[in-house]
């Protein structure tokens, strides 16, 4: 396996890897904010800045989008990175100043100075609910405007038709600026107004899902007959009973 | 305005790479805007989601969501036009045309806007009128400037 050299040690990675993904995988941590592993990187916190020092353009870089490679060495804990980050973070917080992650990250690099722009929304448009709704959802929000305007939308700033109440937005959030609230069998999705009903098992009428998920799982792939509109529990105490074997108590 | 016209443009277009940006061009051409109706037809004749095209329909000062005028006046305010007296050009306009920055008068005629550098910052102020542009403009001087710009076209008429 090819290496690089991270903070002086020998760090294995595979082609097509990062230096984010490199140091990770050989447990060096890296702070990063709209880096995730299930939605690749984009750039756009610079929290993930590594100095490089031979083997590339030297100087700093964001390590999310950086590939890792035979000749580089990088360090993640120089003085210039450091000072950098702490640039980098008191932006991210002026933005949000009442994020805790953002917070803690503050208080572990020490001497982060900024002062909260009021009327920020509180995001940092890293773009990973942007992400996780193209990848897992149904591509309703994305960026919209330009410059100091720039922010994540919904088009028209109206409900969203085709949400599915999926919720990926909210997990995957790093400042938990994405509320959901479900009341009384419907989901609520703050910023961008979705509402969308539960779907509910027609025997024990536990909650399944968000209704649009649940229709568009259905379509894609079918169950039908006794066993359709059922909790996973009910569908195997179906399933079991259909079988003439055993029912099986739900836990 | 039905979706069908909006199709019929999205259909003229059909390079099968970067057509976005000619479609939404002509429908801003031809209606002063991009009409919400628009985008949600393009969006599905062009099998992308309307969350993106919104992205590109607010990105590009060109386009906008809300009708504009019939002709563009657009002030600079350059760091060499700012200096120049920019910000009194606009004043004076948005007094004779009775809009402020950014707005479009009842009689949907003008459109009044402040622009980014144009880049001949040796004639400033500048001020564009329909895509020209107009040198060492005065504030004393913009009516007739508009009247000599756009025929039969002078504010309050």
């Amino acid at each position: 396996m090819p290496e690089m050299i991270i903070n002086g040690l020998a760090v294995n990675f595979r082609s097509g890897e990062t230096v984010l993904q490199a140091a990770l995988a050989g447990g060096i941590h890296i702070p990063a904010l709209c880096h995730h592993p299930g939605l690749g990187h984009f750039g756009s916190c610079r929290l993930c800045l590594v100095e490089i020092l031979a083997g590339g353009r030297p100087g700093l870089a964001a390590s999310c989008s950086l590939p890792a490679s035979e000749d580089l060495v990088v360090e993640t804990g120089t003085e210039r990175v450091v000072r950098a980050r702490r640039v980098v973070l008191g932006l991210l917080l002026a933005r949000c100043p009442d994020a805790k992650p953002l917070l803690e990250l503050a208080e572990n690099l020490g001497a982060v100075k900024f002062t909260p722009r009021p009327g920020d929304p509180g995001c940092i448009l890293c773009g990973r609910c942007v992400r996780a709704c193209r990848a897992v959802g149904a591509n309703v929000i994305g960026f919209a405007w330009r410059g100091r305007d720039r922010r994540v939308a919904v088009p028209f700033d109206q409900p969203p038709a085709d949400c599915l109440g999926c919720r990926a937005c909210e997990q995957v959030c790093p400042v938990n600026v994405i509320k959901v609230v479900e009341d009384r069998g419907r989901i609520r999705i703050f910023p961008w107004q979705s509402e969308i009903e539960m779907a509910y098992c027609r025997n024990c009428g536990a909650a399944i899902g968000p209704g649009v998920q649940a229709g568009r799982l259905q379509k894609r792939f079918p169950v039908e007959g006794p066993l359709s509109g059922l909790c996973p529990a009910c569908r195997r105490r179906f399933q079991a009973a259909l079988a003439g074997g055993l029912v099986i108590q739900p836990t | 305005m039905t979706g069908n016209e909006y199709t019929d443009i999205v259909k003229r277009h059909t390079s099968p790479n970067g057509r976005v940006l000619s479609i939404l061009e002509e429908i801003q051409r031809k209606y002063r805007h991009l009409p919400e109706e628009a985008l949600r037809a393009a969006a599905e004749e062009l099998n992308l989601p309307l969350s993106q095209l919104y992205g590109v329909a607010t990105f590009y000062t060109s386009f906008s969501l809300q009708p504009r005028g019939e002709h563009i006046i657009g002030v600079c305010h350059g760091t060499v036009c700012h200096v120049k007296g920019a910000a009194r050009v606009t004043a004076e306009l948005e007094k004779k045309l009775g809009v402020s920055e950014g707005g479009t008068t009842g009689d949907g005629k003008f459109t009044l806007e402040s622009v980014k550098c144009l880049g001949c910052c040796s004639l400033a102020p500048v001020v564009s009128i329909d895509g020209s542009v107009h040198a060492r403009v005065k504030p004393e001087t913009v009516d007739e400037l508009i009247k000599s710009a756009i025929p039969g076209g002078a504010p309050g008429d």
